[in-house]
Order: C-alpha cells, then structure tokens, then sequence
C-alpha cells in the first residue's frame, strides 16, 4: 500500500505557487473543496487559471479567490451565481473561457486518460467553435476539443482511505473523480479518512492512483444555493 | 387567455413518451415534472449527475449532497443512479437520453436556438445547454412568445449568439404551439382564446398556418 496520507493542509498544499493552474472540483457548492479553497484563498498567490464548473458564490467556494483577485483566468461552463465573477469578466480584469459542461468534463477525464483531443458534436456553429478544427462524423459536423490537465486537481470526496481510494456521495460526485485523474498532483479531501482495507474495493469511485495526497478536512459547511421543499400535506 | 408558466410545463407534460429517460432544464421546464400524465412512466435526469430524479425534499430533510442542476435540493425515486459528470453527458452525447426541455432566448425558424449569452450584458454561460442540443433527438423549447420588452423571441434568424444550430424540434409558448418543419415555423395550436392575429402579432417569423388552428387542451 502507498501511503498518500499528509498531516494537514499545509502538507496537502505543499508546491502550490503563483500563475498555477488548478482544477477544483464540485458543481455549484455541491462537493467543492471547502478546506482547501479557504486555505488558499489566505494564500498571497495570484496569476491563477482555475478549472472549474462554477465560480461559487461571492462569499463562498471560488468567490473568496474571486474576491481578492487571486484568479487570472476561470475555464467553466455556468458562471451566473457571482456578481462578482461578472463584474471581473464584464471589466476585463478576469479572462473568461466559457465551455459546454459536457466538452469540459470529457476534457478533463481525457487529460487524465491520455486522450490528447477528441471530437464532440456540442457547439458546431457556435462561438465556441471559432477557430477549432471541423470533421464529419456520420453526417454530422464535430468540433476538436482539447484536453485538459492541471498542476494541481483539488477534489473533495465522502470517504476515503490512507492508499487514496475515494468514495463520493450523492451529486457531490460530479466533475471530482475527473479532475482527480487530471491534475499532476491530485490533493483529495474528505469528510472520513480511514485505514486502507476498511473501504470495500467493489464500491470505490476513484482508485487511489490518482491521488497523490489525502487528508481529512476539519469541516463542512456544505452550502445549499437554492434550498427547495415541499410541505407535508 | 395566454398561458402561465405552469399552463405552459402542463402542454408540454402532454408530450411525454411511455419509458424514456428525459432531461428538464432550468426555469419552465422544470415544472413540467408536476404534470405527468397518468400512465406515463419517466425517468428525469439532471446533467449534474442524476437519474431518477424525484420531488422537492419536505421541509428539514434537505441535503446538500443531493442537487438538481439548477442547485436546488431534490429526491431520488427507487432505481435511482448517481454518477461524474462525464458519464451523465455520455448519456446525453450518446443519445441515451431521450427529450430535452429548455428554455431559450430567441428560436429561429430553422431551428436555431439562443439561451446563453447577451454580449456585454449577460453571461452566465451555456452550462449544459450545448451539449443537450447538439445530441438530442428530440428538443422542446419552453419560452414566453415575446420578452420583457414585448418583442418576438420566434425569428427568423436568432440575433443574440446561438447555443446550438438546426436542432429545435418544436416550441411551447404562452400563445401557442409551434413545430420546426424545413420550411419554418408550423402552427399546431393556439392557447385558449388567444386569436391568430395575436400569435402572428406577437411573431416575427413567418408562420405557416394550415387549416382551422385547435385550442389547446389542458
């Protein structure tokens, strides 16, 4: 068993520098990083190209690097939820590449996967096509779409163990088990670590080898943007 | 009397297949979960990572792990799936989804939908929008006839930049229903009172009109 386990954040942020590019997992507040965002949003680096879904909220998630202008460039397919992400944009202070959240999740999954390119039919004929090469495939015009990798991938699971293999729960899956085979050094947070042998290998979401570090996060705030119920009748 | 939002989810509710898997986008679509005819058995995914999707969760049993794509919380029904956001667009690229219901901007009369940007007012981004309608094979627009200034959102050409080329199928608005043919814009049916002359007032594109125009049923 390799042991991937690091004693805090500190150790799990290790190397992290200025003009990086990170991947941060989650969609919308669901399953993002909390720990590590808050740490490094407390760090004086700057120049940053984050990949990620979503920007977060202005107080929240990615809004906290937003806010003290840590970010250069977000790559993200829906980024409605932060005024201050489009007050940045619509300025020009922050550079902006929006892409279909299809084309960036197989994006990530295909830096991961050593897969270089691959070609989708998603935004032929649209502003996302400018300038990316056009192939028929079954009578039907795709797009070129390149992968994508990171120096580092945060990523946010339920459980995990000491050899890295992780668990996901709910939606809060989403893009984190891609950008965690995408980043060179996948820093994987959890709500419970535990002791290798103590997950069932049948139920694993992501393979420990695409995690480089692990650590359990002290806490969760677990945010809902748009709390929706119903009543009892 | 034009349609309300939820009169607009009721019509489109009509046209739901027995045993498909359906995807609903944000704002109208959404409500179309409230009419599902009797009989009629769907399962709603949420490009998030969902399938399965069952009603709002009742007051104090939120969970912030369990989002639709709209990030509001939901249920999940028995059989229901979790899984990445690539394996939830594979469903949707590869055409495992079956109908896609989304709101939009502006529809043009070949089919051309906006729904994800207005230069240098508006960007929040296409989400999923570009990939749900570069693949599905059947598209349902959920719009009102005209926007907030009263101009007609049915074109024949869409002037805000476009999500996704030649792909919607058919149209559901507060004043009507339309279909995309290959010669634009048919005229299936109009909301319950609302006369032609209002439906060609409030449009910009040609309107081919056939016969007597039915009421719609509700």
């Amino acid at each position: 068993m390799i042991n991937k386990v690091v004693n805090n954040i500190e150790e799990a942020l290790q190397g992290v520098e200025s003009n990086m590019t990170f991947m941060v997992g989650g969609f919308g507040l669901s399953g993002i990083p909390e720990n590590a965002i808050e740490t490094l949003s407390k760090k004086d680096i700057f120049g940053l190209t984050c990949i990620s879904n979503n920007a977060g909220v202005d107080d929240f998630g990615l809004g906290l690097l937003l806010k003290r202008k840590q970010i250069k460039k977000m790559i993200s397919s829906y980024v409605g939820e932060n005024a201050e992400f489009e007050r940045q944009m619509l300025s020009g202070e922050l550079d902006v590449d929006l892409i279909p959240q299809g084309s960036l999740a197989e994006r990530c999954r295909a830096g991961g996967a050593g897969i270089p390119a691959f070609f989708t039919p998603a935004g032929f004929g649209t502003e996302v096509a400018e300038g990316k090469e056009v192939r028929e495939y079954n009578g039907k015009p795709h797009i070129l779409e390149s992968a994508l990798t990171a120096d580092f991938a945060f990523v946010k699971a339920w459980k995990g163990d000491t050899a890295g293999n992780l668990i996901f729960k709910g939606t809060a899956r989403n893009f984190n088990p891609l950008m965690a085979m995408a980043g060179k050094i996948t820093v994987a947070e959890v709500e419970e670590l535990v002791e290798a042998g103590e997950l069932d290998p049948n139920q694993i979401h992501t393979p420990g080898i695409f995690v480089q570090r692990i650590f359990q996060g002290d806490k969760y705030e677990k945010r809902i943007e748009q709390r929706t119920v119903r009543t009892k009748e | 009397m034009a349609l309300d939002k939820n009169q607009i989810a009721q019509r489109i509710a009509q046209e739901l297949q027995h045993n498909t898997y359906v995807n609903l986008g944000i704002g109208i679509p959404t409500l179309v979960a409230n009419y599902i005819p009797q009989g009629i058995d769907i399962e709603f995914q949420s490009e998030n990572g969902v399938l399965g999707m069952g009603p709002f969760p009742f007051n104090g049993e939120e969970d912030p792990d369990l989002i639709n794509a709209g990030k509001q919380t939901i249920t999940t029904l028995p059989g229901a799936v979790l899984f990445d956001s690539a394996t939830s667009f594979a469903m949707i690229r590869g055409k495992h989804v079956q109908l896609t219901v989304l709101g939009a901007m502006e529809v043009s009369e070949n089919g051309d939908i906006a729904n994800w940007k207005i230069p240098g007012k508006m960007v929040k981004g296409m989400g999923g929008a570009m990939d749900l309608v570069a693949s599905a094979d059947n598209i349902i627009v959920a719009m009102m006839h005209t926007n907030r200034q009263g101009e007609s959102k049915i074109l024949k050409r869409c002037t805000l930049p476009i999500t996704g080329v030649n792909c919607v199928k058919k149209i559901v608005t507060n004043l009507s229903v339309l279909e995309v043919t290959e010669n634009g814009f048919k005229l299936l049916e109009r909301a319950p009172g609302v006369s032609l002359e209002e439906i060609k007032t409030a449009t910009e594109a040609d309107l081919i009109i056939e016969g007597e125009i039915p009421e719609m049923k509700l």
